[in-house]
C-alpha cells in the first residue's frame, strides 16, 4: 500500500508537468484549432535558455521569470513569422510546418548547446519538506502547476485582455466586428502557450535531465492528457495530465513494467480518439456536410 | 505513357545499371539506400499525397519490415530474398489494421495518432519479453548476401541490382495502382470524400486498403534497408525516421510518382554534404527546406520539373511556329 501511495504521488508530480504542457497545447488548439507538434521543442529551447542564464550566475527565480518572458516572445514571434502564412492552408501544410519547426528547434539547440546531457537545478530543497512520500521537487512541481492554472483562470476570467482572447477564439468574425485584433490575440495565445510550456520544461528538466530530445516522451503524454480531458477544455487538460501521470506511474510500476510506459500514452491516444474523440470534458464536435 | 516518357525511363534505367560499375562501393551502397528510400517514399506518398491521410509514423512500418526480415534471417535462417514478401505481407496486415481505427481520425488527429505510434515504437522494440527475437537494445546483425551463380560482381553491386529489380517492380505496381480504379478512388476521397461516397466508392475500404498498401511499400523498403545496412536496432527507428520520410515526400513532390525518387536522392545525399558542417546541420537544413517548400514550392521538385518541361516545350513549339 505504501509503495502504491508513493507511486500515485510521484505520478501526480509528473502529471503536473504533463498537465502544464497539455494546457499549452489546449491554448493553441482553442485559438487556432491546431495541435502544435513543436510544443515540446519550444519548451526545450526555453529550458536551455534558462540553463544558460543560471550557468552565467543568475539566481534561479529571476532566471525562471526571464525565461517565461523569453518563451512568451518566442511564441509570439513564431506565430507571427512562421505560422501566419499557412493559417488558412490545408492541414498537411500546417503539419509540415510544425514538423519543420520541431526539427529546426531541435537541431539549432543541438548546434548551440551540443548534444551532451546536462543537469538542471531544481529550485526546491533536496531534503523532503512534504513528508517522506514525495520529494520536494515533486511537491514543488505540483504546486507550480496549480499556480499556473490559477493565474490562467484569473487572467481569462477577470481581465479585459483575457475576455478579448476568449472572444477571438470563440467567434473570430464577431470579435473582429467589435474591434478586437484577432490576429494579435492568436499571437498572444501562442505566446502564453509557449510560456506555460517553458515552465513545464523547467520543471521536467531536473527529472529527465537536459538534452535536445528530452521532451519527446513528455510531449506524447501531454497529447494523451489533452485528449483524455478533451482537447478544447483547459481544466480537462489539467485533469487529464494528472490522470495520465498517475496511470503511467502505477501501470509502469506494477503492471506492465517501465519499458512499456510510453505504450500507455499510445494506447490512450488511439483509444480516446477512436472511442470518444471529445475526451471526458470536451465539446462534441458536429460538422455540417 | 507517351513515347517521350518511355525513352526517359529507359535512359534512367540504363544509367542506373551502369552507375555501380563506375562509382566506389560506398557510393553503390548509398545508391542502394536511395532505391530503398524511394520505395518507402512512394508508399507514404500514396497515403499522404494521393489519399490525403497524413502519417507521421511511417518509420514504424519501416521498422516492422526491417525487423521481419532480420528476425527471419537471424532466428529461422531464411535466405534474404525470401524475407521480402513476408515483410510485405506483415506490413500489409499491420497497416490495414492500423488503418481501421484511423478511419475515424481525420487530418490532424491521424497525424497525432501516427506520431504517437512512431514515438513509442523504439520502446516496444526494446521490450524484454521480445528480446529473444528482437535482440533488445543490442539489435540484430545480419550477414551481407553474396552474389549468386558466380556472377562477376561484388556483394555491394549484387545487392544494388537486387534492390533495383524490386524497386522497378514496386514502381510498376504503384504506377498501375495509382492509374487504375484504386488510384482514382484514392484521389477522389482526398479531394471530396462525400462526393466520392456518393459516386459509390467504398470510402472505408479504400482508405484502409490504401493504408495497408502504403505500409506494405514501406515494409518492403524496411526489409531491403535492413539487408543493406546489415543491422537493426530499436534506436535507429526513432521518430526522426518518420520525419525524414515526410521531408522526402514534401521535397520530392506530393502526389507524384517521380517525386519519390527526387525525395530519396535528397534525403540520402543532403545530410551527407551537410554533415561536414556540423552534426546538427542536416536537420537544420531539412527543417529550412521543409519550410521553404511549403511556402514557395508546394508541388515539390517533381512539380518544378514538370513546370520547367512544360515551359521549355511551349517555347520550342512557339519557335517552330514562327
Amino acid at each position: 500500500m505504501e509503495a502504491f501511495l508513493h507511486q500515485v504521488l510521484a505520478g501526480l508530480a509528473t502529471g503536473g508537468i504533463y498537465a502544464s504542457l497539455a494546457l499549452a497545447l489546449v491554448m493553441i488548439y482553442q485559438a487556432t484549432h491546431l495541435v502544435n507538434f513543436a510544443q515540446g521543442e519550444m519548451a526545450m529551447f526555453a529550458t536551455y535558455f534558462a540553463w544558460s542564464l543560471i550557468n552565467a550566475g543568475m539566481p534561479y527565480w529571476p532566471a525562471f521569470l526571464l525565461t517565461v518572458v523569453f518563451a512568451f516572445f518566442l511564441g509570439v514571434v513564431i506565430e507571427r513569422v512562421i505560422i501566419r502564412p499557412v493559417e488558412n492552408s490545408p492541414v498537411l501544410a500546417v503539419v509540415v510546418v510544425f514538423i519543420a519547426l520541431l526539427v529546426i528547434l531541435n537541431s539549432v539547440t543541438g548546434w548551440i548547446f551540443s548534444y551532451t546531457i546536462k543537469t538542471f537545478p531544481s529550485p526546491f530543497p533536496a531534503e523532503p519538506i512534504f513528508g517522506s512520500y514525495i520529494t520536494s521537487h515533486q511537491g514543488g512541481a505540483i504546486g507550480v502547476t496549480l499556480v499556473v492554472l490559477l493565474l490562467l483562470y484569473l487572467f481569462f476570467r477577470f481581465t479585459p485582455l483575457g475576455l478579448a482572447m476568449r472572444a477571438a477564439a470563440q467567434n473570430p468574425e464577431s470579435a473582429r466586428l467589435v474591434g478586437i485584433r484577432v490576429g494579435w490575440m492568436l499571437a498572444l495565445g501562442w505566446g502564453l502557450a509557449a510560456a506555460i510550456g517553458g515552465v513545464a520544461g523547467m520543471m521536467v528538466a531536473p527529472i529527465v535531465f537536459l538534452d535536445p530530445n528530452m521532451m519527446g516522451g513528455v510531449l506524447l503524454y501531454a497529447f494523451a492528457a489533452a485528449l483524455v480531458g478533451g482537447i478544447d477544455n483547459p481544466a480537462g487538460a489539467v485533469f487529464g495530465g494528472f490522470l495520465v501521470g498517475v496511470l503511467e506511474n502505477v501501470l509502469g510500476a506494477f503492471v506492465i513494467g517501465n519499458e512499456l510506459k510510453l505504450a500507455v500514452a499510445l494506447v490512450l491516444i488511439i483509444g480516446v480518439l477512436v472511442v470518444k474523440p471529445s475526451g471526458f470534458f470536451g465539446k462534441v464536435l458536429v460538422t455540417r456536410v | 505513357m507517351s513515347r517521350r516518357q518511355l525513352i526517359l525511363i529507359a535512359i534512367v534505367l540504363l544509367a542506373a545499371c551502369v552507375l555501380p560499375f563506375v562509382v566506389s562501393s560506398y557510393r553503390t551502397f548509398q545508391l542502394t539506400m536511395v532505391l530503398v528510400y524511394s520505395i518507402a517514399l512512394l508508399g507514404l506518398n500514396m497515403l499522404t499525397g494521393y489519399n490525403g491521410q497524413i502519417s507521421l509514423g511511417h518509420g514504424a512500418f519501416y521498422a516492422i519490415g526491417a525487423y521481419s526480415a532480420a528476425i527471419l534471417m537471424d532466428q529461422f535462417g531464411w535466405p534474404y530474398w525470401a524475407t521480402i514478401p513476408v515483410a510485405a505481407a506483415v506490413c500489409l496486415v499491420a497497416g490495414f489494421l492500423f488503418g481501421l481505427p484511423a478511419l475515424r481520425l481525420e487530418g490532424l488527429y491521424l497525424a497525432l495518432a501516427t506520431f504517437a505510434l512512431a514515438v513509442s515504437l523504439p520502446a516496444l522494440l526494446k521490450y524484454h519479453h521480445l528480446e529473444s527475437w528482437t535482440g533488445g537494445v543490442q539489435g540484430i546483425v545480419i550477414l551481407k548476401p553474396e552474389p549468386p551463380f558466380d556472377l562477376p560482381i561484388d556483394a555491394d553491386q549484387w545487392l544494388y541490382f537486387f534492390t533495383l529489380a524490386i524497386t522497378v517492380l514496386m514502381f510498376w505496381l504503384g504506377w498501375n495502382i495509382l492509374r487504375g480504379r484504386m488510384g482514382r478512388a484514392m484521389t477522389a476521397i482526398r479531394d471530396q470524400h462525400i462526393a466520392a461516397e456518393a459516386m459509390g466508392i467504398h470510402t472505408a475500404m479504400v482508405k484502409s486498403m490504401t493504408f495497408g498498401i502504403s505500409a506494405m511499400y514501406t515494409g518492403v523498403a524496411g526489409a531491403l534497408g535492413a539487408i543493406t545496412i546489415q543491422f537493426v536496432a530499436p534506436d535507429s527507428f526513432n521518430i526522426f525516421v518518420s520525419i525524414v520520410f515526410l521531408v522526402g515526400i514534401v521535397i520530392g513532390g506530393l502526389a507524384s510518382i517521380s517525386g519519390a525518387i527526387y525525395g530519396a536522392l535528397f534525403i540520402q545525399f543532403v545530410p551527407n554534404i551537410a554533415d561536414a558542417i556540423s552534426k546538427a546541420a542536416p536537420w537544420a537544413i531539412f527543417g529550412i527546406f521543409l519550410l521553404g517548400f511549403v511556402y514557395l514550392m508546394p508541388m515539390g521538385v517533381a512539380g518544378a520539373v514538370r513546370m520547367a518541361v512544360a515551359r521549355l516545350t511551349r517555347k520550342a513549339q512557339n519557335q517552330s511556329k514562327s
